[in-house]
């Protein structure tokens, strides 16, 4: 089943000519209404009328995550805050959140390309969709709610954690639908196994929509074979709108992208130029119709790229491929997103340690952990095991504080960890197979 | 009489003990006694060592963390009873001990001490008669 028909099998034709207008009116939009934007276009030379086609958005600079973190909180609002009926912050935690502004219009928008995710994954509304994303500031779990509804299934909103509870519901109410992230699918399916549950008999679970966190083709099959259920990828990000940006339908050969709201472009993250079709490069969206916070060729930093042909299952929208990694330095742990320079940050605010530091990313049985070695400065060395276990600790929390997550800190010898005089520094080394 | 032990910060990783000690051997350091106290990830080597100011400065330009710390050590018999006798001792002077080691060697039992006050246990340890060893002669042993 698809749920917008007119717009999910448009002739390419049809498409750009509604992307070509939509790209008119945001641009239009943020010159008159962002300051930010219109002084990046001035800076280009540009006006608003050099902007005619989808084609010409390859001339309009690129906006940055650090673009929006100078405008905090509300800098690159469109829309006045009369208009402005929902804020969330993402999870990225260097320093200041990013904060996203939301219209009515925004809203309905939202629903709509969540609806399309839940139909391309095959819910429809007779199913009982229990959300296991957080909700509150992250966009997790109202993003998928808010869908959940508009198809008319029955959403359990359980948000995140509390895995007993979790199973209890899937159990008690025949959830049939789970969306979560893939990690915490996995511990779910071994939490329910523990439980002496066999899902094939006992729960009526048969669909799962997992994101917010890359994984692999070998997660997927693991969490469709432990849970008997089909696995579909939503992707999405904060910024841009939340999840449901882009979901896999029933072929699983890439995620099909909302595009009439949300233009997709490869690029070379080295040379910013748009990459041939079919070449891997870093996702760029557009925003397209949107009012409170309409973004103008914003980095992901996610590396996908473009599968060219026709999908199976009817749909004409452009699909991107799993993703397949980050162009930056950033980790996705636990669905929380960890930049090594908030670590650098939180070491360099302490005395006691050098800012000579490595993070190691293990997947322990089903989740993600965060090591953190951290060379002792010599000077703080004394002949004292509590005293060494307290810096420990003091690291430990400060580390956890900024990132939100937890994490190991290993205190080695003063230096041992690799310099870095030449060259990007290589602070992590990520032992998780995606 | 106090002493100067060598303190060093270990790594719980294969290896690291064993090049401590090359180091020290290759520079005709001896090590009277030493112990290892551990944690889950890290450790601390103590050691009594020939001479303890070049061991220091050898293992600082190996690029270890190293310190110096002063610790007392006490002779006893190596008969039963004798160590409890020298504990009571500093029970008795409020003495707190943050950590010993001890090694003996036929009818003598040495005991080094890392007291919470050195003074304090040294005084305690001379009023009542309990032999303390001397830097030059530990260190040589």
């Amino acid at each position: 089943m698809i749920w917008n028909e007119t717009i999910e099998c448009a002739s390419r034709e049809y498409l750009s000519e509604l992307q070509s207008k939509r790209l008119r009116d945001c641009v239009n939009r943020v010159y008159h209404n962002v300051p930010y934007y219109r002084k990046r276009m001035q800076e280009a030379g540009l006006l608003p009328g050099d902007i005619r086609t989808i084609d010409d958005l390859k001339k309009l600079p690129f906006t940055y995550k650090q673009d929006l973190r100078d405008n905090y909180p509300f800098g690159v609002f469109a829309a006045p805050m009369s208009e402005i009926v929902r804020l969330h912050a993402s999870s990225g935690t260097t320093g200041r959140p990013t904060v996203v502004g939301r219209t009515r219009k925004d809203l309905d928008i939202w629903s709509e390309c969540v609806a399309r995710s839940l139909f391309l994954s095959g819910v429809s509304n007779k199913d009982i969709v229990q959300v296991g994303y957080g909700y509150g500031l992250f966009t997790g779990g109202l993003g998928l709610h808010y869908g959940v509804e508009n198809i008319g299934a029955a959403v359990v909103p359980a948000s995140g954690g509390n895995t007993k509870k979790q199973i209890q519901l899937i159990h008690d109410f025949g959830t049939t639908v789970l969306a979560c992230t893939p990690s915490y699918a996995l511990y779910i399916a071994d939490a329910i196994k523990d439980a002496g549950l066999d899902p094939a008999k006992d729960l009526k679970l048969r669909v799962g929509i997992f994101g917010a966190e890359p994984w692999s083709e070998a997660m997927r099959n693991e969490i469709q074979t432990k849970l008997n259920i089909k696995a579909h990828d939503i992707y999405g990000l904060s910024e841009v709108m939340g999840p449901g940006v882009a979901c896999d339908c029933e072929f699983q050969n890439g995620l099909h992208v909302c595009e009439d709201y949300f233009f997709p472009e490869i690029i070379n993250p080295e040379t910013g130029e748009q990459c041939k079709p079919g070449e891997v490069g870093e996702l760029v969206f557009t925003s397209l119709g949107v009012e409170g916070m309409p973004l103008i060729r914003y980095r992901t930093h996610d590396l996908s790229r473009i599968i060219p042909g026709d999908c199976p299952c009817g749909r004409s929208t452009v699909r991107i491929a799993k993703l397949m990694g980050r162009s930056d330095d950033m980790l996705i742990i636990r669905g929380v997103n960890v930049f090594p320079s908030q670590v650098e940050s939180v070491l360099l605010s302490m005395s006691e340690t050098e800012p000579h530091y490595m993070l190691i990313v293990d997947r322990k049985g089903t989740l993600d952990t965060l090591t953190i070695q951290v060379e002792i400065q010599e000077q703080f060395f004394a002949d004292n095991i509590k005293g060494l276990q307290a810096v420990e600790k003091k690291i430990k929390s400060n580390l956890e504080s900024v990132l939100g997550i937890s994490v190991i800190v290993q205190l080695v010898e003063p230096k041992t960890l690799q310099r870095f005089e030449q060259g990007k520094a290589q602070r992590v080394i990520d032992n998780r197979k995606f | 009489m106090k002493i100067k032990q060598l303190s060093v910060f270990l790594e719980n990783k294969a290896g690291r003990l064993s090049e401590v000690s090359d180091i020290l051997g290759g520079a005709g350091i001896n090590m009277t006694a030493f112990s290892v106290a551990d944690t889950s990830d890290f450790g601390i080597l103590r050691a009594i060592v020939s001479q303890p100011e070049e061991a220091l400065q050898l293992l600082k330009n190996a690029g270890y963390a190293v310190s110096l710390t002063d610790v007392i050590c006490i002779k006893c018999p190596n008969t039963p009873g004798s160590l409890a006798k020298a504990l009571h001792v500093l029970n008795a002077g409020n003495v707190q001990i943050e950590y010993m080691y001890a090694f003996s060697m036929g009818e003598i039992a040495q005991v080094v001490i890392r007291p919470a006050d050195i003074a304090n246990c040294e005084r305690a340890l001379e009023t009542h008669g309990i032999e303390l060893v001397s830097s030059d002669k530990l260190y040589t042993l």
